[in-house]
């Protein structure tokens, strides 16, 4: 009889070393919040941030040993998690988005006056849930991941208790995410129970054993699987027709938790959906194809025609950021239909570089909105930019670069991810998709433009400056930095992007072809 | 006497999905939405403890996760709810209508 304790090996420690540092940091900043002082709590912050930079370190020793060995990937804890560059590069751009909403969060709380701990304790629990979601190659582990993530986040969406519209936010976020997830946990029992496993691998062999074994006719049940995660899975990234949550939860949320939502929250529900589409469900691709080509043709569709009349900028950024899993889902369809491997790797690769640019071009918009929340002023309406470039010049030229950068003008970064994306798809004879993609990105442009001709062209309706606090701009000039580093001189960040699928070895996208 | 095999738990759990999801779909009261996504959550943890004899142990421990994981969900959905009651004072969906388009 062996013991649990005598199954895991001390590289599994070392292996989750980020994952129990920032579990220690939370829980640590949940007790020092009590003896905390009310004018003292910015230490929490303060706290939660070193704990996003020590668990940053962690990841990068664990860089260094996975170097050191050889390997390109190494299972940790009986083989449910994967410790691959894929899950590296996830774990570092979680931890740079969460440290980026940390910044924007000490003003903006501050503000609100819902200065607590348990803001900074939630965010940092619901990083550990990407984490594993990110490393899973368990359908258990990346369950239970997506679940402490989504319920912290519930949380987070709801934080400004005395706030009618988060109140609102966060219970249709929690129906429809609790639905969407049960549906999501239906889907993965079934493919448990025509497996007989819960390893991602061991999923994918067997399915391509049974497809063999029927001449390519799926099982139904194998299909009704399918479908029911697919549903989780688009849900978890706001893909059109289970959108709606995202334009609600956005508008409500604390503005710097929309921008966690839209960045950390996000990437790591792609992390999920590359693993388990990619990996485990590759082999019914004939079958999800088809559909994600639907999908994210309703998806550029609606959530580009519904941007065009929001007068709210978080909720008209929502609709962008909807719009944006529409481009992206183009790169799996890319990477499913695809023979050969360059195009095939081409495709994911044009979604993990989109995540990255993404994930500073939009926390730098949602940092500017959160920038203009003043006592009695939201600032989020399209109201509160008019002549914003009077009131606050700075502020208005940097949104003017996340703007552009967000409609993928060629010297910003949003360039580089739309350019793989659609490289992918040309590569892969999708000529007409790719053609309708750049005709929706060049439709995109009217409504960030219009963002920009309120704050440029119209009079400032109330004449009071911007007052933002110093984290506030180290958040801003950090996106900045990014966002024109990344647009300026991309080649070391698409050399990041290839090492982290490092195509011939990883076994998320090892491919069968043979 | 017929013998009962997993596929009978099958259709038992199927038909407790339907319900939820028909309930999910309807209701209007947010607590009977809430619980229906509880019986959604049930319909998976029979089906993982049906399997889990066709195949050994792992879905028996899957569904312990899954019922923790309904726990936790339900006491942050009441707690959200009361935060919502005390402001608006109504547990009826369609009142829940601040945020639209």
């Amino acid at each position: 009889m062996v013991s649990v304790a005598q199954m895991f090996e001390a590289s599994d420690y070392l292996m989750s070393l980020p994952i129990l540092l920032l579990s220690i940091f939370a829980l640590g900043i949940l007790i020092m919040d009590l003896m905390m002082p009310e004018e003292m709590k910015w230490v929490n912050a303060v706290t939660a941030f070193v704990g996003v930079l020590l668990a940053t370190c962690g990841v990068v020793r664990i860089q260094h040993a996975l170097d050191l060995s050889h390997r390109t990937w190494v299972p940790a804890f009986v083989g449910s998690m994967v410790i691959d560059h894929f899950t590296l590069y996830f774990w570092y751009l979680f931890l740079a988005g969460t440290a980026v909403a940390i910044l924007m969060s000490v003003h903006y709380m501050d503000e609100e006056r819902e200065q607590h701990g348990e803001f900074y304790a939630l965010m940092l629990f619901s990083v550990v849930g990407m984490m594993s979601m990110a490393a899973g190659f368990d359908i258990v582990l990346i369950f239970i991941g997506l679940e402490l993530m989504a319920i912290c986040t519930y949380v987070l969406v709801g934080f400004l208790r005395r706030d009618r519209r988060s109140n609102e936010a966060a219970l249709k976020y929690l129906l429809l995410g609790a639905f969407s997830s049960g549906i999501f946990a239906y889907g993965l029992s079934l493919l448990y129970g025509l497996t007989g496993s819960t390893n991602l691998a061991v999923i994918r062999e067997r399915l391509t054993h049974d497809l063999a074994q029927s001449q390519n006719h799926a099982d139904p049940v194998a299909v009704l699987a399918l479908v029911t995660v697919a549903a989780g899975l688009l849900f978890k990234i706001a893909a059109v027709p289970f959108h709606q949550w995202a334009p609600d939860a956005y508008e409500g949320a604390p503005t710097s938790i929309t921008g966690f939502m839209s960045v950390a929250v996000k990437a790591a529900a792609w992390a999920m959906l590359l693993r388990v589409l990619g990996m485990g469900l590759y082999p019914l691709r004939l079958i999800w194809v088809p559909l994600l080509i639907f999908v994210s043709l309703a998806t550029m569709t609606a959530a580009n025609l519904a941007a065009l009349t929001q007068n709210n900028l978080k909720r008209l950024l929502a609709y962008s950021s909807i719009a944006h899993v529409g481009y992206m889902l183009l790169g799996v369809v890319a990477y499913g239909s695809a023979i050969e491997n360059a195009a095939m790797t081409d495709g994911v690769k044009g979604i993990l570089l989109y995540l990255l640019v993404y994930t500073f071009m939009n926390l730098g918009a949602f940092a500017v909105i959160a920038s203009l929340r003043r006592r009695d002023v939201i600032g989020d309406d399209i109201d509160d930019f008019a002549g914003l470039f009077a009131r606050a010049p700075t502020e208005a030229v940097l949104m003017l670069v996340f703007l552009l950068s967000l409609a993928g003008i060629p010297p910003l970064a949003g360039f580089w991810g739309k350019y793989f994306i659609f490289l992918s798809l040309i590569e892969t004879r999708h000529y007409a998709l790719a053609a309708v993609a750049v005709l929706y990105a060049v439709f995109g442009l009217y409504y960030y433009m219009r963002i920009a001709s309120a704050m440029f062209m119209r009079q400032a309706l109330d004449t009071e400056p911007v007052r933002a606090g110093g984290a506030m701009w180290g958040a801003l000039w950090v996106s900045l930095a990014a966002t024109l580093a990344i647009g300026v001189y991309p080649e070391p960040f698409i050399r990041m992007v290839n090492w982290s699928l490092n195509a011939t070895q990883n076994p998320a996208f090892a491919n069968l072809i043979k | 006497m017929v013998p009962i095999t997993p596929i009978h738990y099958l259709i038992l759990a199927a038909a407790l999905f339907a319900l939820g999801t028909i309930g999910v779909l309807t209701r209007r009261n947010v607590v009977i939405v809430l619980m229906s996504i509880e019986l959604i959550l049930n319909a998976v943890n029979l089906n993982l403890v049906a399997f889990s004899r066709l195949w050994g142990l792992n879905g028996q421990v899957f569904a312990i996760f899954v019922i923790t994981d309904a726990a936790a969900e339900a006491a942050v959905g009441l707690g959200i709810l009361i935060a919502f009651f005390r402001n608006r004072e109504t547990v009826n969906m369609d009142e829940v209508d601040l945020l639209k388009w």
